[in-house]
């Protein structure tokens, strides 16, 4: 019913970046309340197979956030800040607390298509390309297999 | 590929000079005099580059005339783009979930999510 595009992704040769894009069947303001209202935000963020539970959340300009994801008994900790946050654009930083040093600068902006869709590109910079690499071959470690499985799961029962 | 093959390739290309020399690879073969041509640098400091590039599988020197080529190991970028892929993958998996969320939002006309229609498990 939805022909939605697949995510496209970027790795800058040249800088530390991860550029991301991926158009929706929602208006922008949905979408920014998808990243903003830590219960929706919960549903969505993952990894599958990993339960979120937003510890702190204040989604505004110079507030912070963390969540925990936990599989297994296994608690996986996340934080950082909401330098900017504005319908358009959020701009945060992310660190994840087992490697405590490393800090991205995310930046998100919501780009309204008309007819209730919305184009949403991420931008990811790390420290260092050591760091980004990191992060883009952590993506082997993920159970790819549990996400199709999840999202089979949601196929089948009507919430896509 | 073990993850200690994988931290080889990182640190080969942590390397801003490294990072150039792979870049002019991709363009195609060259000789060391011709990688050294841009650099600042002895053509000793090159060698030590090359045999960093070299450990780590990026690039290798196939035997043949004098003066040998440099060459880019294709398949370590095969690997780099099967990472990206997976990356992306799991991208589009968790941007799925947020189609779920999106769509359910619009099941529930009211501003706040107060009341659940029951309609989703």
């Amino acid at each position: 019913m939805n022909a939605i595009a697949e995510t496209t992704i970027e790795a800058d040769p040249k800088v530390p970046v991860i550029r991301m894009s991926r158009d929706f069947n929602a208006t922008p303001e949905q979408l920014f309340r998808a990243h903003t209202d830590p219960e929706l935000f919960a549903q969505w963020i993952g990894p599958s197979g990993m339960q979120t539970r937003v510890v702190e959340w204040d989604a505004r300009t110079g507030g912070s956030w963390r969540y925990v994801s936990t599989r297994d008994g296994q608690e996986y900790g996340f934080r950082g800040c909401f330098h900017e946050v504005r319908p358009d654009r959020i701009v945060q930083t992310f660190t994840w607390e087992g490697q405590p040093d490393g800090v991205a600068l995310g930046t998100l902006w919501f780009e309204d298509l008309g007819n209730g869709r919305t184009r949403l590109r991420t931008q990811s910079l790390t420290d260092s390309f050591e760091d980004r690499d990191a992060w883009l071959a952590s993506g082997m470690k993920t159970g790819v297999d549990e996400g199709y499985a999840k999202l089979e799961e949601m196929l089948a029962n009507g919430t896509i | 590929m073990t993850s200690n093959a994988l931290s080889r390739i990182f640190a080969a290309l942590a390397d801003p000079t490294r990072r150039d020399m792979v870049a002019r690879l991709a363009a195609g073969d060259a000789t060391v005099n011709q990688l050294a041509e841009p650099y600042q640098l002895t053509l000793q400091a090159i060698y030590k580059h090359l045999k960093v590039l070299e450990d780590a599988g990026v690039v290798s020197r196939p035997p043949g005339p004098q003066p040998r080529t440099v060459r880019l190991e294709a398949e370590v970028f095969d690997l780099m783009d099967k990472w990206i892929e997976r990356y992306r993958r799991q991208a589009e998996e968790r941007y799925r979930r947020l189609d779920a969320v999106l769509a359910r939002m619009n099941d529930e006309p009211g501003n706040e999510s107060q009341e659940q229609k029951g309609s989703v498990a």
